[in-house]
């Protein structure tokens, strides 16, 4: 076991847990924050996708060893963000979600995207969503509300 | 009329002549390879040739040659199959916003969860890719030529072609791969890295010959 200082969503976070664990295990198991979802387990469909430092990442197959004082975001406080805001507000607008349970890596995705690219073609859309799989098939409303979201960011 | 001793002497001069010129012609190479051994130090061209073979089965074992691809996307695992999750090259060989390689490939191996890692894990540029569109490895002589040509090397000449094999961590990283997601060890390249650096370092010094052909 070791102790590590975590910067969660803009907060001090203390865990003592062993250095091999997930990031997304001490998200969910230790933080309590359960929006960030446990899919595969070995990085094949997004749902547990965070920000670490800016980049979307797979927490399921990130040690937590191996986050050091990096920033985390999580689907919790991506709404603080601007860009993050106009994708949760598009979400609702397009009424993207169906059972949900992949929803909270595919905004963690969408926001990477359009920080790196506001203005996305469906090729960019389709190459950077083209790891988060949604089983219940909402692929165009994803699209559509990126869309939207591109269309709210100056 | 010349006698048959003067013709028979002018055969011998004809037949000297044209001895002499053999032993000249059929020795270039050797001269050649004289003429190298002395303007690169103690190698030769041959010596270079073997050493750039012992280089080739580096470059071209999957620890190395998953991240030279011509296609827009890295492979994985010793059989060099495709990197499962729709990953793609993306413009710098980062992969692409919101699934670049950083988003699972961390500073180190991760060898709890099977996934590994390094410093500013990419993929080479389309330059430096050692096989085909069919994933099939290029001939010795045609990496050899990519990897001599400053043009599409990054410009490296000899002492930087050395120094990225000395110590670009990617390079080192081959020698320390991790663990796969089952637990066993990745494979290492055919050589100990000490092998490698010792045999760019004397291709080097024999000029850096590359292998004739396709």
């Amino acid at each position: 076991m070791a102790t590590y200082e975590l910067n969660v969503n803009g907060q001090r976070k203390q865990v003592n847990v062993d250095p091999a664990t997930p990031l997304l295990w001490v998200l969910r198991e230790e933080l309590k924050l359960t929006g960030t979802k446990y899919g595969c387990g070995i990085s094949a469909c997004g749902a547990c996708t965070v920000h670490v430092a800016g980049i979307a990442t797979r927490s399921c197959v990130v040690p937590v060893s191996l986050i050091g004082d990096r920033p985390i975001v999580t689907i919790e406080g991506i709404g603080n963000d601007p860009v993050g805001r106009a994708v949760q507000e598009a979400w609702v607008e397009k009424d993207v979600v169906q059972c949900g349970y992949c929803q909270s890596g595919q905004i963690m995705s969408a926001v990477a995207l359009l920080k790196a690219t506001a203005r996305p073609t469906d090729a960019n859309i389709e190459e950077s969503m083209g790891g988060n799989i949604c089983r219940c098939g909402t692929y165009i409303r994803i699209r559509e509300a990126i869309k939207s979201a591109s269309g709210q960011l100056k | 009329m010349p006698s048959s001793n003067s013709i028979a002497r002018a055969l011998s001069v004809i037949l000297v002549v044209c001895s002499v010129w053999s032993v000249l012609t059929l020795a270039g190479p050797a001269r050649h390879q004289m003429s190298q051994k002395s303007k690169a130090g103690t190698a030769t061209r041959a010596d270079g040739l073997t050493a750039w073979q012992q280089i080739y089965s580096v470059l071209t074992h999957p620890r190395c040659i998953n991240c030279h691809t011509a296609t827009h996307y890295p492979q994985q695992g010793d059989d060099r199959h495709r990197h499962f999750a729709n990953i793609i090259r993306g413009p710098e060989g980062q992969g692409v916003a919101g699934l670049n390689c950083a988003s699972c490939h961390q500073e180190t191996n991760a060898d709890s969860t099977g996934v590994p890692g390094g410093h500013n894990w990419h993929l080479a540029p389309l330059s430096m890719r050692w096989q085909d569109l069919n994933d099939q490895s290029l001939s010795s002589a045609a990496v050899c030529r990519a990897v001599t040509d400053r043009s599409k090397n990054h410009g490296l000449n000899g002492p930087g072609l050395l120094k990225h094999h000395e110590e670009e961590p990617l390079v080192l990283w081959a020698w320390n791969p991790g663990r796969r997601p089952d637990g066993t060890m990745r494979t290492p390249p055919p050589l100990t890295h000490a092998d490698f650096v010792a045999a760019t370092r004397r291709w080097i010094e024999a000029g850096m010959p590359c292998p004739q052909g396709k």
